[in-house]
């Protein structure tokens, strides 16, 4: 069950309900009374070229259609930039990708979803695979459209030693998840899952994590942070799970969202289910409004009370873009999110 | 420069304020004093515009300009500087872009031009070692993890960088030993001017030893109860603000 398989057979009952318990706060089933044509072939649009001063390669799927596998092969070291183009209105698509490396070998990967017309439905799925070694930053980055329904599922297989490194940056839509899986195998390999979204009028965004630790020396660390305002609705849905023998894992949850309008929503469920003994586990979950001491001291410094708000908010967010490793990338997210609070 | 006359103010509809009027001109240092509860940092907030403290009565103007219509940057657009007592952390948002960012912000207001970088770091280079702050600190964001003494420092530091007409401030010796109080108090000392006149609230006389006022006023029950010269400070000291509290009921 699941959008994609919805798009693909066209029944609706497939869709995700509230009832679901995982998607409770996402409910497709309730939005979609009829699914939308499959998307036509299309040209590529033109998109954000400041990723192209560090890109090695920069791959285009429009609408679904596009190269579904990319390689990194052992030693090697790549930045590529995917876009997943949604270029047709009220049409909907779905595709699966996957991305291998070999030992040793690493990627940048910046996902870049973007939508162009309105009302689009889309589920894309990317698989990734790390051999012993292999290195993953990937920066996920929705620019959808308001009226875009978009599910975009990662799932996740670390070897030993392997090191993925996620942050995901989000306007949101009208209703969008994005989902990440990771069987973490322990033996010295880590997993960083970060998130900022930013949320207006009547987006909605759903980051949920779910990271399984099946084997001894695991570290997961986790920051996402959400900024809602006007009836933006954020959620946020975390689960570790320690299984058996996973001990020496130490896994760090920590999510925090400011809501800046009383009919936005934040809704959080940070869930760690450890049955290992010897594990360091720790997850905070805060959820207010902007520190108003804080504004008022930037004010009566001379900052207007908007731009005070911006700042404030941008260095709450700051703190989840500073961990992105890549220089280059970093500050174009940057940019994106200030483009984006202002 | 401030003219206060009459003023009421209340937090939550409880009168804080109660009809206190008081003159300050050009070029001079006055103190306010008074017992804890009299009304001295709802005083500051006031001036400044803080959100909660709703003006009652009265009124205020600053060199004849009415500064309770103005928003709180606006007023600190026209000069008005509050070192606060507690000064806030800023998480996030290293001391020069915070200072850099309300000091252009003020420029901008005034119509003036902005200060560029070069520029803004040779004047804060300059300040920031007559006040014996290490540079470094201020690449990291404002106040968190400063010390009582460091936050003080960096209140003065502001001051001297924004150079506001009307400076006030609140209990800037609360949390100072005596080596920090003397630096804080060389810094304000160092400002003053002609031009510019400064408001020193406190609950003790020992900073009115570094800082001396031309006047001194104990504030009492939301209003300026006795004036004097810097010897009415050492009377305080001496025999307490009871006889006032007793004036003020």
């Amino acid at each position: 069950m699941s959008l994609a398989r919805a798009i693909e057979t066209g029944d609706l009952t497939q869709l995700p309900s509230r009832r679901d318990e995982d998607w409770h706060w996402t409910d497709l089933r309730g939005l979609i009374r009829e699914m939308p044509a499959v998307s036509p072939e299309a040209f590529p649009r033109p998109g954000d070229d400041r990723w192209e001063a560090f890109a090695d390669m920069v791959v285009g799927v429009t609408n679904g259609r596009g190269p579904t596998d990319l390689d990194v092969e052992a030693g090697e070291a790549r930045f590529v930039v995917w876009r997943f183009l949604a270029a047709s209105g009220a049409s909907a698509h779905t595709s699966e990708f996957w991305v291998e490396l070999g030992e040793g070998a690493e990627l940048t990967l910046v996902e870049s979803y973007e939508g162009f017309e309105p009302d689009y439905v889309r589920q894309i799925s990317v698989n990734f695979s790390l051999a012993d070694g292999a290195r993953v930053e990937r920066i996920v980055v929705c620019s959808d459209q308001a009226s875009g329904v978009t599910v975009s599922t990662a799932d996740v297989t670390l070897s030993p030693g392997a090191n993925f490194a996620q942050t995901v940056i989000t306007s949101g839509a009208r209703r969008q998840r994005i989902e990440t899986r990771v069987v973490h195998p322990g033996g010295g390999a880590s997993a960083r899952l970060d998130g900022v979204y930013m949320l207006a009028d009547q987006r909605h965004a759903d980051i949920t994590t779910v990271v399984t630790h099946g084997g001894p020396h695991g570290t997961t660390d986790q920051l996402t942070k959400g900024v809602v305002r006007d009836q933006g609705r954020g959620v946020f849905q975390g689960r570790i799970v320690v299984r058996p023998g996973a001990d020496k894992t130490d896994a760090r949850m920590g999510h925090h969202a400011l809501v800046l309008s009383d009919r936005a929503e934040v809704d959080a469920k940070p869930e760690l289910e450890i049955f290992a003994d010897d594990v360091a586990c720790a997850h905070g979950n805060t959820v207010g409004a902007l520190d108003e001491d804080a504004l008022f001291y930037a004010e009566q410094r001379g900052i207007p009370a908007d731009a005070a708000r911006a700042m404030l908010t941008d260095a709450f967010v700051g703190e989840v873009v500073d961990r992105i490793e890549h220089e280059g990338a970093r500050a174009v997210v940057r940019a994106w999110v200030a483009e984006r609070l202002r | 420069m401030l003219s206060i006359k009459n003023l009421s103010a209340a937090i939550d509809g409880k009168t804080i304020l109660d009809g206190l009027s008081l003159e300050l001109p050009a070029g001079e240092v006055h103190a306010i004093m008074g017992p804890n509860g009299a009304g001295k940092s709802t005083l500051g907030y006031v001036l400044t515009g803080r959100d909660g403290y709703e003006v009652t009565a009265g009124e205020v103007l600053l060199n004849g300009e009415d500064l309770l219509a103005l928003t709180p940057n606006q007023r600190a657009a026209k000069g008005v500087f509050l070192s606060f007592q507690y000064p806030i952390e800023i998480p996030g948002v290293p001391a020069l872009t915070f200072l850099r960012t309300a000091l252009n912000a003020q420029k901008k207001a005034r119509g003036e031009d902005e200060v560029g970088a070069p520029a803004f770091l040779k004047l804060i280079r300059e300040q920031s070692a007559a006040l014996k702050i290490d540079f470094e600190m201020l690449r990291r964001a404002l106040n968190v993890g400063f010390s009582g003494g460091e936050k003080k420092r960096m209140e003065i530091l502001q001051m001297a960088v924004l150079a506001p007409k009307l400076a006030i401030l609140d209990e800037t010796d609360s949390g100072l030993d005596i080596d920090a109080l003397r630096i804080v108090a060389e810094g304000v000392n160092a400002m003053r001017a002609p031009d510019r006149s400064m408001l020193v609230i406190t609950h003790y006389q020992r900073l009115l030893d570094y800082i001396r006022p031309d006047r001194v006023h104990v504030l009492a029950g939301g209003r300026i109860v006795a004036t004097g010269g810097p010897e009415l400070a050492h009377e305080l000291e001496r025999e307490g603000y009871d006889k006032y509290a007793a004036v003020a009921a």
